[in-house]
């Protein structure tokens, strides 16, 4: 097999191609073999360690020496953010949630981690970080990141609608105002000032809505003296007198039909009770309730100081 | 076409085979047991492969009970003495880069390769190694003969005494490359107890056999066929470029000194003796001009120089000189090398940046991200609220107080949420939600620019400012609704 090159002399593999090319047997350089080896080995290590045999007989399988599963992974990687998230979850679990927003580093890691939480449950109707969402009707659910709240936006009133859901409840008056009595009142309601028509108290709007319009936390009928409209939301691409028609539309379909009054084209407002669904465990609700709170509408407890109070409540 | 012819033709091809024999090509299959000889560029590499002392020592210098140097790659810091450098400065890492690269460059344009010859760790770990093997087995015809013996009793100490000299040698590598990057003592602790976490143990062996590997066994094959510095060095060197060369004018022809030698007069100065290859780490033979497998470490002068005061000959048959004096021609000025100025040029630049950048690291650094869903909120005032996320990098060793102001923005503006100092934690980027809260009526302009600034409470000295945006509904039509929706409550 091994002859001689006739012009270097070195050994060839004996196969001459194009009259005189040949293959040199020069030995491979030694990194070369030791790269060479070391992947053999690699390569040995590496089947037996992973479960790398494609076959299962009668169930059975290869499973490597090393136990390797995707969801052992899986569990360690959860394990690695559970580790990190355990210490706070474990003091939240004790705390009330005006205590979890006392204390800054826990409100940190509520705002930081409650995102998937609320996308998971709440922004289905809240849009994500409660800018609200809308169907053809108007806002469906109410915006969360402003300052108006229709059963308080103190973190305890945050929490309790959270925990025992809302209905919203106003009577259809279709039957007992005329029609331009329901027009007036819609266009004193869209303008901001419910009490400029004398209909406001007369109709007796004032039982729920208060003498000034203000609405009624404890209720959670609508305060109209804001510039927040519960079924309607201002359309910046709109102009004014277009906004404003909206508005009115807006305001004398709610005034005829009522909220969940059980007429076919009332408002629908109802939250679901989250402790009822069972869904979510203590903590979370307590969570949630801080997460919406740091939206940027929540209501301090305690008068706090001036930049902080709402001028308008 | 004649056979004669064809013949002819194929034997030019088959001629570069002849070359092959003027190939000094180390293939790898050959250890290469240089000789070691004392010399000027001996002395001279024995201190500049001393600088690697450092690397196994400076990790356990302490400085106000700290490490003094230490890469922090557990909390995103370097520490340097009294400076601390956090993720958000490394870019004058990659200026640090920058400015090695180029000197590695200016340095070969003008000497060639001088960090392959006197500073290179494969250069030095090898040199050391084979320094060991010289002591234990002998000189390299000593050493030569023991590879070839059959397997003895003295063969297997020697060969297992030198491998284990070796290997303590990989291991305190290993261990010293770990420890500029973790507390030196807290590691040897760690270390003597086997309690190093995965990542230490995987660390150090990849270092022990990387040493291990590279300059006890591979040696010289790395610079050959592994080295990607030694190609790129090579081809920034040019006919200017000084660098080991044999002084082929003189030395030709060569031929063997012998006593009475009768035809004396038709030789060149070198003798032929072979100990410029024989010195030689990666076996080349100098003499076949400028190549690869030179590293220009300049052993292959000291030899020569020997042997030609021995012969009555002046030295520097084989020295540093440039490829342009050899062949005769007058050797241009420094000023004429115009890669060389480039590449200073760029080194004084990266060197401005760092400089700048050291002087300029700051206190604290400032960031706000503006929310962007929504941009804003209507308020049932009528007003508008922005939320802002503040970022406050605290680089000093201490817990700082900050109160927060804004500029521009909208008239009447309120801050909320920092209403008393914000606690910015040290060492690390602090994370609050602050809102602005304008009047709708005042807002004259869809995207308003507003600047925050953030100052300590305690030092004056410490402040920072971010410019960034207050949104709010465009223009024209946000105002007209906000005036006509109800601004006479």
């Amino acid at each position: 097999m091994s002859e001689k090159h006739e012009a270097s002399g070195d050994q060839t593999t004996g196969h001459v191609w194009d009259d005189d090319l040949a293959d040199l047997t020069n030995e491979p350089p030694k990194w070369w073999m030791l790269g060479l080896t070391a992947s053999a080995l690699f390569v040995v290590i590496y089947w037996l360690y992973y479960p790398s045999i494609p076959f299962a007989t009668t169930g059975d399988f290869f499973k490597g020496i090393g136990g390797w599963t995707a969801i052992k992974e899986m569990e360690a990687d959860v394990g690695e953010v559970e580790a990190v998230r355990g210490k706070f979850e474990a003091r939240l679990r004790g705390m009330t949630p005006a205590a979890i927003l006392a204390d800054s580093e826990l409100t940190e890691y509520v705002t930081r981690s409650g995102k998937v939480l609320f996308g998971d449950n709440c922004a289905a109707c809240h849009g994500q970080n409660g800018i609200g969402t809308h169907d053809k009707e108007g806002l469906f659910a109410p915006i969360l990141n402003d300052d108006d709240w229709l059963y308080g936006g103190k973190i305890d009133d945050i929490h309790a609608s959270i925990e025992g859901g809302r209905q919203g409840m106003m009577m259809a008056h279709k039957d007992m105002l005329s029609a331009a009595e329901i027009d007036a009142l819609a266009n004193a309601v869209a303008k901001g000032q419910p009490t400029s028509t004398p209909l406001f108290a007369e109709k007796g709007c004032t039982a729920c809505h208060g003498e000034d319009g203000k609405g009624n936390q404890a209720m959670g009928s609508a305060n109209l003296a804001d510039k927040i409209w519960r079924f309607e939301v201002r359309n910046d691409k709109l102009s004014d007198a277009e906004n404003m028609k909206r508005l009115v539309e807006g305001s004398k379909r709610t005034i005829t039909y009522g909220v969940n009054s059980g007429d076919p084209q009332g408002r629908a407002a109802a939250m679901p009770s989250f402790k009822e669904a069972g869904k979510l465990s203590d903590t979370e609700m307590k969570k949630l309730a801080v997460y919406v709170y740091k939206f940027g509408g929540g209501q301090p407890d305690a008068p706090a100081a001036a930049a902080d109070t709402k001028t308008d409540k | 076409m004649s056979k004669e012819t064809e013949h002819k033709e194929a034997g030019s091809v088959t001629g570069i085979y002849q070359e092959l024999e003027h190939w000094n090509v180390n293939t790898g299959d050959k250890t290469i047991h240089a000789k070691r000889m004392p010399g000027f560029f001996r002395t001279v590499k024995n201190y500049t492969q001393a600088l690697y002392l450092l690397f196994f020592l400076v990790p356990y210098l302490r400085w106000n009970g700290k490490q003094a140097i230490l890469f922090d790659i557990t909390h995103n810091q370097f520490h340097f003495f009294n400076l601390t450098v956090l993720p958000q400065d490394i870019w004058m890492l990659s200026l640090l880069l920058l400015l090695l690269a180029m000197v590695l460059f200016a340095v070969t344009s003008v000497a060639s390769r001088v960090w392959c010859g006197y500073f290179c760790f494969q250069t030095a770990w090898t040199d050391w190694f084979t320094w060991i093997e010289d002591k234990i087995e002998g000189n390299p015809q000593a050493r030569r003969k023991l590879d070839a013996a059959p397997w003895s009793a003295e063969k297997i100490w020697k060969k297992s005494l030198k491998h284990f000299i070796w290997m303590i040698i990989s291991l305190l590598t290993g261990i010293s490359f770990s420890i500029w990057f973790v507390d030196a003592y807290d590691y040897w602790n760690k270390l003597v107890h086997f309690q190093l976490p995965l990542v230490g143990w995987v660390t150090l062996a990849t270092i022990f056999f990387g040493t291990y590997i590279l300059a006890a066994l591979l040696r010289e094959q790395v610079c050959m066929w592994m080295c990607p510095y030694a190609r790129i060095q090579g081809v920034m060197t040019d006919s200017q470029t000084i660098l080991p060369a044999y002084d082929y004018t003189r030395g030709e022809p060569r031929g063997k000194l012998r006593r009475g030698s009768e035809v004396v007069a038709q030789k060149g100065d070198c003798v032929d003796c072979f100990q410029c290859v024989q010195v030689c780490p990666t076996g080349v033979d100098i003499r076949d001009g400028q190549q690869l497998g030179c590293i220009t470490c300049g052993l292959c002068l000291d030899a020569c120089d020997s042997i030609m005061d021995k012969v009555g000959k002046p030295r520097g048959l084989i020295r540093y000189t440039s490829l342009d004096e050899l062949e005769g021609k007058p050797a241009r000025k420094m000023y004429q090398h115009p890669r060389t100025w480039v590449y200073i040029g760029i080194i004084l630049i990266a060197f401005g940046g760092i400089v700048y950048g050291l002087t300029h690291l700051g206190s604290v650094v400032l960031k706000v991200i503006p929310e962007r869903q929504p941009l804003y909120v209507y308020l049932s005032d009528g007003s508008i609220q922005n939320k802002y996320e503040l970022k406050i990098l605290n680089k000093t060793d201490s817990d700082i107080r900050v109160g927060v102001t804004a500029e521009g923005g909208v008239r009447d503006q309120v801050i909320i949420g920092a209403e008393k100092p914000l606690l910015a934690r040290h060492g690390r980027s602090t994370s609050f939600t602050i809102f602005v809260r304008a009047p709708g009526q005042n807002i004259k302009m869809e995207v308003t620019p507003i600047e925050f600034r953030i100052q300590s409470i305690d030092d004056p000295l410490i402040g920072a400012e971010y410019k960034t945006k207050f949104n709010g509904p465009s223009v024209d039509l946000g105002r007209r609704i906000i005036s006509g929706m109800g601004n006479a409550k």
